[in-house]
Order: C-alpha cells, then sequence, then structure tokens
C-alpha cells in the first residue's frame, strides 16, 4: 500500500470531502496552498488572525446549511474563541431543542517536542471533553487521520480534530480507496495479555516501542488507541483491562483531571473491569507545568518510551512472585 | 429626523404599529407572569425599544436571517415567530420553540431566519456574520443583521466582525440598540465615543445614527443598508438611540441606577405613540382602527398564554436529547 504522511493524509481527506460536498468550505489564518490552490478563495479562505470571529462564523455557517472546517492552527489560539467553542458552538444544537444542525470541523495542533513553550505546546482536549456537546479525536496513523477526518467532515456536529504536532512528517500506510473511520471506536493497536497500555497520538508510537523492548523479556503488552475521545470507546477499553488486569494510561497532557483520569474512571467503576485488576491503575502523563521552551526542560516535562516502561513494570510488580506462591 | 411621510403603503404602516403594539404587550404579560412565577429564571423586556426591531425586519425579507440578544423577544415577533410557541417556552414546556430547554434569552426559529436569542454579550455577532458569509456564498441576494447592544460594542467581537465584514463586503447590517445602559452601567462610563457609529469609520463602512425611537427613520435606514448589502456594497453599521423603560430584567429589587426624570422624559418620546400619531395624522388610523389592532393582539397573547399553559412540562428524561444531532 502507498504511504502518505499525517499531514498529507489529512489534506486528502479535506481534498476528497471538498471534492464530494460543495458546501464543505475552509477558514484559517493562512490560505493552505494545495487547497488554495483547487478549490480557490472562495472555498479555502484566508482570514484575519481572528479565531473568535471566525469560529463564531463557522457556526452561522453552518446554521445556514454549510459544513465549515476551522483550522486553529495550534489549538493553543482557539483560547481566544472560547465563548464560541464553549458557549456556542457546544451549546446551542441543544439550547435551541435541536432545530438545526451546526456541522463544523476544527482543526487544532497538539502536543510539545517542538521547542516553542508553553503558548504554542499543549494538549488541552480533557478542557474540551469537559463541555457536553462536542465531539473529539486525537489521530495517531495517516491512516487514522484520513478516516477519522472524513467521518468529522460527514458529522452533523461540531467535531474537533486534535492532531499531534510531532507526528506531521510521520509516514503510513493509507489505501487510495474511499473509507472512513467511524467516531467512538477504539483501535487496538497492538494484542497482548499482560498488561493494557491506553495511549493517544505520539505515545502510542512510545507504547509500541515499549513493547518491543518488553517482548524481549516475555512481557505482552496490548496498546488500546482510543482515537476519539467523545464519543469514547469504554467497551473496548474494559474489555481489553478486563483481559490483562493491568493499565497504563500515556498521555501527553498533565493528569489533573484530564483524559487520563477519565480512563482510570471508565475502568474503576465497572465492577466488572475493577474486579479483574491485579494492580493499581498507572497514569504515565506529562508533569502538571506549562509547556517549557529549552529541550532539556521539554524532554523532562514529557513522558516517553523509558517512561512507559517503567509505568508497566511498576503495574506489574509482584506479578512473577505472585505466580510463585 | 423627521421622517412624516415615509412612503410607505399604509397596510405597511399599520402592520408596523401592529408588531410594536404585538412586542408591548406580549413584553407586559411576560413580566407579570414572570413576576407571578409562572415563568422561571430571568426576563430581559424590550419595552421602549420595539421600533428598532420592526424598523429594521421591516427591510427584510422572510428569508433574510438575523441574530438576537438576551433581550430578543422583540426581535423574534418582528421577524414572525409564533406567539404560541414563545411563551410556551417561556412558560418552560415541550411545545416551545427549543422545547423547554432556552427559555426567555435563547428562542429561536431557524425556519423563519431567527437565528437565536444568545445570552453572551457579543457572542452573536460572530455567527450572524457566518450567516452573512453564508449568504453571500449563496449568492442569492440574502443578507443577515446583527442586533446588539451598545454594551456589546465594547467587546471584542465586535470589532473583529466589523473588520472582516468590511473586508469581504458580506451582506451584513449590524444594528446597535444604544439603550445608553449596558446592565446598570452607563454607556458614557464604558466608552469615549458620543456615537457607537463613529466606530464604522476605523472599518471603512458606513456608520449611521438613527432616532432608534422613530420605526419609519429606522425603516429607511435599514433599506438603505440592506440594498447596498444586496447589492455587493458591503456592510453598514446602524445606531439606534433608544431607550429600555424597564430595568436590565423583571427581577424584583435590582438595583437601577437610572434617573426617574431621565427614563419619563424618554417615556414622553414612546415610540408606539409617535407612529400612532403619524397613522392618525395622514388619516390611516383612527380610535376604532386602534381598537381593532389592540383587540387582536391581547386576544393572540391571551391564546399565546392558554397555549402555554395547556402544554404538557418536558418529560425529566429528555434532558439528555438533543446533546448531539443524529
Amino acid at each position: 500500500m502507498r504511504e502518505l504522511t499525517y499531514n498529507e493524509a489529512a489534506l486528502e481527506a479535506i481534498a476528497e470531502e471538498m471534492r464530494r460536498d460543495p458546501t464543505v468550505f475552509y477558514m484559517s489564518t493562512d490560505a493552505l496552498p494545495p487547497l488554495l490552490n483547487e478549490f480557490g478563495p472562495q472555498r479555502v479562505r484566508a482570514t484575519p488572525i481572528t479565531e473568535a470571529a471566525f469560529t463564531g462564523m463557522a457556526i452561522g455557517a453552518a446554521g445556514s446549511g454549510f459544513r465549515p472546517i476551522a483550522d486553529w492552527r495550534q489549538v493553543t489560539f482557539c483560547f481566544v474563541a472560547m465563548d464560541q467553542i464553549v458557549n456556542q458552538a457546544a451549546k446551542i444544537h441543544y439550547m435551541f431543542g435541536g432545530q438545526v444542525n451546526f456541522p463544523i470541523l476544527f482543526r487544532a495542533g497538539v502536543g510539545g517536542g517542538g521547542r516553542i513553550a508553553a503558548q504554542h505546546s499543549q494538549s488541552p482536549y480533557s478542557m474540551f471533553m469537559n463541555v457536553a456537546g462536542l465531539k473529539m479525536f486525537v489521530p495517531s496513523t495517516p491512516y487514522d487521520m484520513k478516516g477519522l477526518l472524513k467521518t468529522a467532515i460527514r458529522d452533523n456536529n461540531p467535531v474537533i480534530s486534535f492532531e499531534s504536532n510531532r507526528l506531521l512528517a510521520t509516514k503510513g500506510p493509507v489505501p487510495e480507496e474511499d473509507y472512513t473511520i467511524p467516531l467512538g471506536k477504539a483501535d487496538v493497536k497492538r494484542e497482548g495479555s499482560d498488561v493494557t497500555v491506553v495511549a493517544l497520538a505520539w505515545l502510542v508510537h512510545e507504547a509500541l516501542a515499549a513493547a518491543d523492548e518488553l517482548a524481549k523479556e516475555g512481557i505482552s503488552v496490548e496498546i488500546v488507541d482510543p482515537r476519539s475521545l467523545v464519543p469514547l470507546d469504554t467497551a473496548t477499553i474494559r474489555n481489553s483491562v478486563q483481559k490483562t488486569g493491568r493499565l497504563v494510561i500515556a498521555d501527553e497532557a498533565g493528569p489533573t483531571a484530564g483524559f487520563s483520569a477519565e480512563v482510570a474512571a471508565v475502568v474503576t467503576e465497572d465492577a466488572a473491569t475493577f474486579t479483574r485488576l491485579k494492580a493499581p491503575v498507572k497514569r504515565v502523563c506529562a508533569l502538571q507545568v506549562p509547556i517549557p521552551y529549552s529541550p532539556v526542560l521539554e524532554n523532562h516535562v514529557f513522558p516517553d518510551r523509558n517512561r512507559i516502561i517503567a509505568g508497566i513494570r511498576e503495574v506489574l510488580q509482584g506479578r512473577r512472585s505472585a505466580a510463585a506462591a | 429626523m423627521m421622517s412624516l411621510s415615509p412612503n410607505l403603503p399604509p397596510d405597511k404602516q399599520r402592520e408596523m404599529l401592529r408588531q410594536m403594539l404585538t412586542i408591548r404587550h406580549f413584553e407586559e404579560r411576560a413580566s407579570a407572569d414572570y413576576l407571578a412565577g409562572k415563568i422561571y429564571g430571568v426576563v430581559h423586556c424590550y419595552i421602549g425599544e420595539e421600533a428598532v426591531a420592526v424598523g429594521v425586519c421591516s427591510a427584510l425579507d422572510r428569508g433574510d436571517r438575523i441574530i438576537s440578544t438576551h433581550r430578543g423577544h422583540g426581535h423574534c415577533i418582528a421577524k414572525g415567530a409564533d406567539l404560541n410557541r414563545m411563551m410556551a417556552e417561556l412558560y418552560g414546556r415541550q411545545t416551545g420553540y427549543c422545547k423547554g430547554k432556552g427559555g426567555s434569552m435563547h428562542i429561536a426559529d431557524f425556519g423563519i431566519g431567527m437565528l437565536g436569542a444568545n445570552g453572551i454579550v457579543a457572542g452573536g455577532i460572530a455567527i450572524v456574520t457566518g450567516a452573512g458569509l453564508a449568504a453571500q456564498m449563496e449568492g442569492k441576494g440574502g443578507v443577515a443583521v446583527s442586533f446588539f447592544g451598545d454594551g456589546a460594542s465594547n467587546a471584542g467581537p465586535f470589532h473583529e466582525c466589523l473588520n472582516i465584514a468590511a473586508t469581504w463586503k458580506l451582506p451584513m447590517l449590524y444594528v446597535c440598540e444604544n439603550n445608553m445602559y449596558a446592565a446598570q452601567t452607563a454607556a458614557a462610563a464604558t466608552h469615549a465615543l458620543s456615537d457607537v457609529a463613529g466606530r464604522a469609520a476605523g472599518y471603512g463602512i458606513p456608520g449611521v445614527v438613527v432616532d432608534g425611537n422613530d420605526v419609519f427613520a429606522i425603516y429607511q435606514a435599514a433599506n438603505t443598508a440592506v440594498e447596498r448589502a444586496r447589492s455587493g456594497g458591503g456592510p453598514t453599521l446602524i445606531e439606534c438611540k433608544t431607550y429600555r423603560w424597564r430595568g436590565h430584567t423583571e427581577r424584583r429589587g435590582q438595583p437601577d441606577p437610572r434617573d426617574i426624570a431621565e427614563i419619563e422624559a424618554w417615556k414622553a418620546k414612546d415610540p408606539i405613540a409617535l407612529i400612532e400619531r403619524r397613522l392618525r395624522e395622514q388619516g390611516e388610523l383612527d380610535d376604532a382602527g386602534l381598537q381593532s389592532i389592540e383587540g387582536e393582539i391581547m386576544g393572540a397573547i391571551e391564546a399565546a398564554v392558554a397555549f402555554a399553559e395547556a402544554s404538557p412540562f418536558p418529560l425529566p428524561e429528555q434532558a439528555t436529547d438533543d446533546v448531539f444531532a443524529a
């Protein structure tokens, strides 16, 4: 199968959907050249640097029969548009009694690794998960990116695509033919039996590397990539933990009230899963700090394969002695 | 400011009067029922400002889109909303426009181009600017109207949207209802300009000041702006100088820092009395005619209340419906 980068897969998904549906149009503070060349400035609009305005305009255009894509670029830029995202986009379908739909795709770069410091590096998806009325996903591969984006553009709700800055140039197989990936369906990226690692985006790849490493010692790691945060595929997560009895959650965001906390709750408040747990749940997250600039500091803040390995060893502690007893 | 000969057919003038009276009486009833505990939360009355919604909406077609504010009943009525479903929404019933999920501050009727009252000051301006973009992309000559107050004109979205609408020549009317107070705070304490319309110059678009109690003057200004918008000329900022007769909300015991003499002076400039007088001067309205219009309106409002009272409340479990669209 041919390979595309994460970024190329996104552009291909958007171009295909724009060809398919003339109501889809794109707004961002700079027009993306490949889209602009194909679709022209009416459908690929460069806006003033006013995220609040063009986020709200996306809502109004959606309520008027269009399917706008509003690209915030870095997620941190959308914080100036929080009223439009939280008070308006998320709520108005419900608040108006479901009269009309607001199909909008928001795109936002997340994560760290770029040495661009606190105002350009963040993974704040749990802030948005907390707001009823928004769907959202975090692709980890070019294949997932394309399939999820196409689904999101066709969805009748506001959907946020959180796209990992670290993965933009990562290549992976993407079929030529049309396909979509439903929201709310996790993907088991690697099957295993000793421990479940639930990871997002770049940390899926770090978890895969960790699993390869531990396989040499006979430790079998299952990796669940939820892909979609809202809706969240709780069944796949619970089934995996029921099988392995151990859970490590890896997230580029800090732990406090985070996605990782939600997954821990999903597992522990379900009796059938809780009773299978053989060890406390372990979270491997970023430190709860603004993201610093200097590589020494930034590397220290984020989890990586080594911290995932350490986390897995922690939840496996006592396994052999228990087996021996 | 004199627009004694509005060049409007008498039927259209009487229709404007009828809409203004409908708003006035609807608000009086909403206030009374709120104070009687039949309507919940908060109600912001539009009494005193009726000429703005009616004057502007009279210049629009059904397919044109508007957005409103927390003080939104008047815009709904002027755009043609159904009184029964409005009242049922205030009463929190299943048959309300929002199935009881919105209440007074969130009435919307997308079927008539009413994109919703909005409880966040300046929150609707960007949304309706998107509706203006939609109208431009549709290419059918539609326009979109943002109603907002003097308070919203100090907020970021107002400025961002005027800039983008001017740059993209969006078919927009930005209608500032300057009632001189942002909640309890006087406009003079929140911005340095005497006219909000003066801000238009900063965006290279026309800014017009209108007597906000003169429905014909407002209609004429709106009509000029609508023609400009429909023909691709871009947006206009219209500032309507008006006044709310009542407090910021209907809540009892709420502070109202305004001078009684100021309130009385504005009541003497009643926008409804003004249009009545003009119709009488033209020989197009007499006591019997007025009584007939009033009778119809009171009947419709009674019917709306009866409809609301007879309508079921939502089922508790319907609280989880419509979070997401199918």
